[in-house]
């Protein structure tokens, strides 16, 4: 089981959390002018890294708050936490650590 | 290839078993080939052989990372069936039911299918509605399905709890009588058999690192044995699909997770049928060596590692009990994980990327055993033909830009 640390209440097991998925995915300024495909690429495309991967976290049997978490998807070590208002931090995407 | 038969059992019996030839062979590549096959699992094995034998390509590599039908193939729980709700899904579904039906004699190995019965229980009002939507829905589309009320589900598999005081009492279930298990490894080893002796060189611990591309087509791959010509790609690599299309540009609606299974300790027969429920959610058979064979759903978090959280064993035990309390005292024995390539709407990609040459065969999510020779059939006559076969149209990666989804969260019977 992950053990994450909620920016808000600090480390707690997953069951605590739910998960969001893939983070920074901007919701279209103008949806009015996407055309399908670029529907599509919002919609569903993913990046799937492999690797540290940016991911949204729910507190949802805890404090109720969204925030993001780095992620390394191939050892599952938590890399970073941060709240959904500040800049991802920066770490390569490596595979295979 | 030496055919097998009881012949060939006695024969060698006779001179100590020590005789028996390689089942294949492992050839180094080859500079060039007409189609190459990245992914030696259960689908890509399949795709190579209905390849050579449907199409008459006989130029063909399958590219395996490791060894083949190391991952999801071995990592399942060898469930078959056709069940599916949707027109598209039960007839691609029910093509690789047939397929099933007369593989060991096709590709003469015995692949150990067991058409045991696939019961998917129901335990709320909305539950049985839907599976009796299903049952005809299954039924105007030919597949066989029947459903069978509380009573008649303990007829069908006496060792289950349908009591009213269970906090999700069993009302009924779906059957399937067709469906049941199959071995997996003796799917892997009996395609690659068959494809060898076709002439198709199955390549192990080569894996593919980069995608040639040239004016907007594949011209190859980068493998950590060399570079390897060809002009028409298929990606068949399960969990990993969205790295190989990334090698190409190509961005796929796939997530990878975990699924977990898990085994207990050999016991009597005590469970001649394939239990799932997608409500109290688990699914459980038992193998020919004695073992419960149980999974349920996929860990919530992406990952490229082949093992999950324990919390999510502990639910489908959970779940498991509640159904099968006289398991209570049985001792678990093995867990694992596969990476499962999930798609938005539980459906697979059969079909052409935007990149010329380059076909993709991914997406089957938790579900891809039981599609293994309807898979590699239909992804054979698209490689071949360059069109995709109609009863893999449906499933192109362009739905996701028209809108036509299939979805079928119900019938793949595992939350995601």
């Amino acid at each position: 089981m992950l053990h994450i640390s909620c920016p808000w209440c600090g480390p707690r097991a997953e069951t605590e959390f739910r998960y969001g998925g893939e983070a920074h995915i901007a919701r279209p300024q103008k949806p009015d002018e996407l055309d399908d495909q670029q529907w599509a690429d919002f919609l569903f495309m993913r990046t799937n890294t492999k690797g540290a991967f940016a991911e949204r976290w729910y507190h949802s049997h805890g404090c109720r708050q969204w925030f993001n978490v780095i992620r390394n998807t191939v050892s599952h070590q938590i890399l970073a936490v941060y709240k959904t208002d500040e800049k991802r931090p920066d770490f390569p995407i490596k595979g295979g650590v | 290839m030496t055919k097998y038969s009881i012949f060939t059992i006695a024969r060698n019996a006779l001179t100590g078993h020590k005789n028996w030839p390689r089942q294949w062979r492992s050839p180094e590549p080859a500079k060039d080939y007409e189609v190459i096959i990245v992914g030696g699992g259960g689908h890509g094995l399949a795709t190579a052989y209905y390849l050579a034998k449907e199409h008459g390509v006989r130029n063909i590599a399958v590219l395996e990372k490791g060894w083949f039908g190391g991952g999801n193939t071995a990592r399942n729980t060898t469930i078959v069936r056709s069940n599916y709700l949707w027109d598209e899904s039960a007839a691609i579904y029910e093509k690789s039911l047939q397929l099933w039906e007369g593989l060991s004699q096709d590709i003469n190995y015995n692949v150990m299918l067991s058409q045991r019965g696939v019961l998917n229980l129901a335990h709320s009002l909305g539950d049985v509605r839907e599976g009796v939507r299903r049952v005809n829905a299954n039924r105007l589309n030919g597949v066989d399905a029947e459903w069978l009320d509380a009573e008649a589900v303990k007829e069908f598999c006496p060792i289950i709890n349908i009591s009213k005081d269970a906090r999700h009492p069993v009302l009924g279930a779906t059957l399937q009588r067709r469906g049941g298990v199959a071995r997996h490894d003796s799917v892997a080893w009996g395609f690659a058999r068959a494809a060898d002796s076709l002439g198709v060189d199955i390549i192990q611990n080569c894996e593919v690192t980069g995608i040639h591309q040239e004016n907007g087509r594949v011209v190859g791959v980068e493998t950590t044995k060399g570079t390897i010509k060809s002009k028409k790609i298929g990606l068949v690599a399960a969990g990993h699909s969205s790295v190989l299309a990334q090698m190409a540009g190509v961005r796929l609606p796939i997530d990878s997770h975990p699924l977990q299974a898990l085994v207990s300790e050999p016991i009597k027969p005590v469970i001649d049928c394939v239990v799932m429920s997608g409500a109290v959610h688990v699914y459980v058979s038992q193998s020919d060596k004695g073992e419960l064979v149980m999974g349920a759903g996929i860990d919530s978090y992406n990952s490229y590692a082949q093992r999950g959280s324990f919390h999510v064993i502990e639910h489908q035990l959970g779940a498991c009990l509640e159904l099968f309390p006289i398991f209570s005292r049985v001792r678990m024995m093995r867990s694992w994980g596969g990476i499962v390539d999930t798609c938005p709407d539980a459906s697979p990609i059969i079909g052409k990327t935007p990149v010329e040459g380059l076909y993709v065969n991914a997406g089957w999510g938790t579900g891809g055993f039981k599609a293994t020779p309807g898979s590699g059939w239909c992804f054979a006559h698209t490689l071949a033909t360059e069109q995709p076969h109609p009863l893999n149209a449906p499933f192109s990666l362009d739905r996701f830009t028209t809108g036509a989804l299939i979805d079928e969260h119900g019938a793949a019977g595992v939350a995601h």
